[in-house]
C-alpha cells in the first residue's frame, strides 16, 4: 500500500521536477509554493479543506504563483522523498498539512535553508520552519454543548483518530461543555488509528450506536460516521473540517470548519514581500481559521441560540474554552476557579478531564 | 468495563456486513490463482467497482443496476491485465500491480464528481417470519441480498472446483498448464475466464463497500482491503470454506475491537488493533508449519506464464 503510493508520488514528483525545475531557471518566475496533503483531496474533510485554501492562493495571485500538491503521502520516509523534490524543484514554500510530518519537515528543512516551510499542528519550529494550527476546541466546545443537549440515551460516541494532543483537547473541550448542560452525559471514545479510513470509521461509528450512543462525534476525516448514523437513524453527527452539507439537517447538524485560505494568503505574501519569519500562529473562531457550520433546524431553536451565544463569547475572546475549576482525570487540580488554560499545556495536553472515563493509549 | 454494553447479536449481524467485501473479493482471487494466475490488482479492480457501483447506483437510482456495473467494470478491468499476462506474455506480478495502481487513479478521475453525494438505498431481503426468529433472526435473516449472495458464492464455488469437471479441469490449469495443455484444454481460454469472474467478484465487494457498508464514494476508500482480500485467498490454503471462516474472523475481530473500546475495556488499544493482523499471521505460521507449500495447498503452477509454442 504504502510502496503503491510512493511509486506514485515519486512519478509524479519526478515529472513536476523536470516540468517544472526548467520554468525556475528564468527570471521574475511565479512564486511556488507545494502542499503534501496526508489524504486524497476527494476526502470531503480536512485535505479537501487544505485544497481549498491552495485554490484561495492561486485566485488571489494569479499569475505571481504556481502551486504543486500531492496527495496522500504518508508520514514517514515517503513526506521527505515528496518535500525534497519539491524543493528540488522550485518551490519557494512548502506547506506540509498533517501532525505526522513533523519530523520531516525539519530534516527536510535543515537541508533547504532558504525554502520556507509551514507545517500544520506541529510543535516544533526552526529558522524556516513555522508552525500553524487552528484552535478547533473552540469548535468542540459548540459541539459539546448541542451533544449534551439533544442527547437522550446520555451516551456520546467520539470517533478519535490518534492519541496526539490536539484529539484530546477535542475530546476535553467537548466533554466539559457537555457536561454543563446535561451533567449525566457519558462519552465513549474509540480510537481508530487512522485519519482516513471510511470503512473503518463506519465500523466504529456502527460500534458506537450499537452500544446506545445517540450522538456521534467525529476527529476523522471522511462522511462515512454521518452515513453510518443517518442508517441507524435517530442518531445525530457533525460534520468534520469541512461542511458536509450533503447530510443536511439531519444527521449533519452542524459542523467544524477549518478556513486556511487567508492564512496561507497571508504567508505567501509574507515571502514574496520577503518578510516571512518563523514562529507559531494559532487562530481559532475569533480570527476567523475556524467556523462553525450552520446549525441546522434538528436542533431546537433555545439550543441553537446557546450555541451561538457561546461561539460568540469565544470569537471576543471574553470566554475560554478551558476555564477553571476543571479537575484532571485523577482528581487533581488543573485549573482553579476563573484560572484559564495557557496555550503550552494545552498544545501538549495528555490527560482527560475530570469525568471522561478509560485511558489515553500511550 | 461494561461488556453487557456490548449486544452480541448486532455485533454477529455487523460482523457479516463487515467481512462481506473482503469475501467477495477473496472468493474471486481464489478462482483466479486456482488456475494459476496470481492477480495482485485486486484493490484496483475493488475501488473500480466501488467507484462503478456508486456512480451507476447514484445515476439511475437503482442498487441492482451499480452491483451490475460494478461486477462489469471490475471484469472489464481484469480482462485488460488477462490480456496482457496471458497473451502479450507480461509479468503477472507487475502486471497485478500496475493494475492497482491504475485502477485507484481511473477510480479517483471517474469519482470526481460524486464526492459527498448520498448514494442509493438498498434494502434488506423481507424473509419475513424467517427475521422474527429469535436469536438467529437478526443476525441471519436482516441482511441486504448480496450478504446472501456471498454465501451463495462461497457454495457455488466450493461445488464447481471440487463436485463438477469443469472445475477440475480448471483446477488442473493451476497445477500444470502444460499437461492440461497436452490434454486439449484450451489453458489461456480457460485463464482468462477465471481472471474476468475474479475482476467482477472484487468489483461487487468494492461496490459493496461504496453502495453498503460505507454507503457513498471517497477517494481511496478500500484502503488495503483488496490486500487484505488476497492474503485471505493464502489463508484458506485455496479453499472456499476456510476462506469464508477467514474472513468472518478477520471481520469479527476488527468489529469486536471497536466494540471492546466503545465498552471501555481496559485493554491496549493498540493490542485491540492488532488482533486481526496477529491472527491472520499466527494462522498462516500453523497452516504452513513444517509441510511446505504443498501442504498449503497452492496451486503448483500459480503465477507461472503459460504460452503454448514453449
Amino acid at each position: 500500500m504504502l510502496r503503491r503510493t510512493f511509486l506514485a508520488s515519486t512519478a509524479l514528483a519526478v515529472g513536476l521536477g523536470t516540468a517544472l525545475g526548467t520554468a525556475a531557471l528564468a527570471q521574475d518566475d511565479p512564486l511556488k509554493a507545494g502542499f503534501i496533503y496526508v489524504g486524497p483531496i476527494g476526502d470531503g474533510g480536512w485535505t479537501y479543506t487544505h485544497n481549498e485554501g491552495r485554490l484561495a492562493l492561486e485566485e488571489e495571485f494569479g499569475d505571481g504563483i504556481e502551486t504543486v500538491y500531492q496527495e496522500s503521502v504518508p508520514e514517514g520516509a515517503d513526506a521527505i522523498r515528496t518535500m525534497t523534490q519539491m524543493a528540488l524543484s522550485g518551490a519557494d514554500i512548502i506547506f506540509a498539512t498533517s501532525f505526522g510530518y513533523m519530523d520531516q519537515v525539519l530534516e527536510v528543512a535543515e537541508q533547504f535553508p532558504d525554502v520556507k516551510f509551514e507545517h500544520a499542528t506541529g510543535y516544533k519550529q526552526a529558522d524556516n520552519v513555522a508552525t500553524y494550527s487552528a484552535r478547533f476546541y473552540e469548535g468542540r466546545a459548540v459541539q459539546g454543548h448541542i451533544a449534551g443537549s439533544m442527547t437522550e440515551s446520555n451516551i456520546v460516541g467520539y470517533i478519535a483518530s490518534y492519541p496526539i494532543p490536539e484529539v484530546i483537547r477535542g475530546i476535553n473541550s467537548a466533554y466539559i461543555h457537555a457536561t454543563k448542560v446535561n451533567p449525566d452525559v457519558e462519552f465513549r471514545v474509540v480510537w481508530v488509528y487512522t485519519w482516513f479510513d471510511p470503512a473503518k470509521e463506519a465500523d466504529a461509528a456502527t460500534a458506537l450506536i450499537e452500544q446506545g450512543a445517540d450522538v456521534i462525534l467525529q476527529h476523522t476525516d471522511s462522511t462515512a460516521p454521518l452515513a453510518a448514523a443517518e442508517a441507524a437513524g435517530g442518531v445525530i453527527g457533525f460534520g468534520q473540517a469541512s461542511d458536509m452539507a450533503a447530510f443536511k439537517p439531519s444527521p449533519r447538524v452542524s459542523s467544524i470548519l477549518d478556513v486556511w485560505g487567508p492564512y496561507y494568503i497571508d504567508r505567501v505574501q509574507a515571502v514574496m514581500d520577503g518578510t516571512w519569519e518563523s514562529g507559531d500562529t494559532w487562530h481559532g473562531i475569533g480570527d476567523g481559521m475556524v467556523g462553525i457550520g450552520e446549525i441546522t433546524e434538528a436542533v431546537p431553536a433555545d439550543v441553537r441560540e446557546e450555541a451561538m451565544a457561546l461561539k460568540e463569547s469565544m470569537a471576543s475572546g471574553e470566554y475560554h474554552p478551558f476555564t477553571g475549576p476543571l479537575n484532571k482525570q485523577d482528581g487533581s487540580v488543573w485549573l482553579a476557579e476563573g484560572e484559564t488554560a495557557d496555550d503550552g499545556t494545552l498544545l501538549g495536553m495528555n490527560f482527560y478531564v475530570e469525568g471522561l472515563t478509560g485511558d489515553i493509549p500511550e | 468495563m461494561d461488556l453487557s454494553s456490548i449486544n452480541s447479536l448486532l455485533l454477529l449481524a455487523s460482523l457479516m456486513v463487515a467481512s462481506t467485501p473482503i469475501l467477495l473479493a477473496g472468493l474471486g482471487e481464489l478462482v483466479v490463482e486456482r488456475a494459476g494466475v496470481l492477480n495482485l490488482g485486486v484493490e484496483g479492480m475493488m475501488i473500480t467497482g466501488a467507484v462503478c457501483g456508486f456512480a451507476i447506483g447514484f445515476e439511475t437510482g437503482s442498487a441492482l443496476w451499480g452491483f451490475a456495473a460494478a461486477a462489469a467494470a471490475g471484469a472489464v478491468l481484469s480482462l485488460v491485465f488477462g490480456v496482457l499476462t496471458q497473451i502479450l506474455m507480461s509479468n503477472q506480478v507487475a502486471t497485478g500491480l500496475a493494475l492497482t495502481l491504475f485502477g485507484l487513479g481511473l477510480s479517483s478521475l471517474i469519482g470526481q464528481g460524486y464526492v459527498g453525494e448520498r448514494g442509493v438505498n438498498v434494502p434488506d431481503v423481507p424473509l419475513g417470519p424467517l427475521a422474527d426468529l429469535p436469536v438467529v433472526g437478526p443476525i441471519l435473516f436482516r441482511h441486504d441480498a448480496v450478504v446472501y449472495l456471498s454465501l451463495f458464492l462461497c457454495l457455488a464455488i466450493w461445488l464447481f472446483l471440487y463436485r463438477s469437471r469443469a472445475g477440475l479441469v480448471l483446477r488442473s490449469v493451476g497445477e500444470s498448464a502444460e499437461a492440461a495443455h497436452a490434454l486439449g484444454t484450451k489453458v489461456v481460454r480457460i485463464r482468462l475466464a477465471a481472471i474476468a469472474f475474479g475482476g467482477a467478484c472484487a468489483g461487487l465487494g468494492g461496490a459493496y463497500l461504496s453502495l453498503v457498508r460505507v454507503p457513498q464514494w471517497t477517494d481511496g476508500m478500500t484502503s488495503g482491503a483488496g490486500w487484505i482480500a488476497l492474503a485471505l485467498v493464502v489463508f484458506s490454503s485455496w479453499r472456499p470454506w476456510r476462506l469464508l471462516l477467514g474472513a468472518y474472523l478477520f471481520g469479527g475481530l476488527t468489529v469486536l475491537q471497536l466494540n471492546l473500546q466503545a465498552a471501555g475495556v481496559k485493554l491496549p488499544v493498540e493490542y485491540l488493533s492488532m488482533a486481526p493482523y496477529i491472527l491472520t499471521i499466527l494462522v498462516l505460521v500453523i497452516i504452513s508449519s513444517g509441510r511446505g507449500r504443498a501442504a498449503l495447498g497452492a496451486p503448483a503452477a500459480l503465477g507461472r506464464s503459460f504460452h503454448a509454442a514453449a
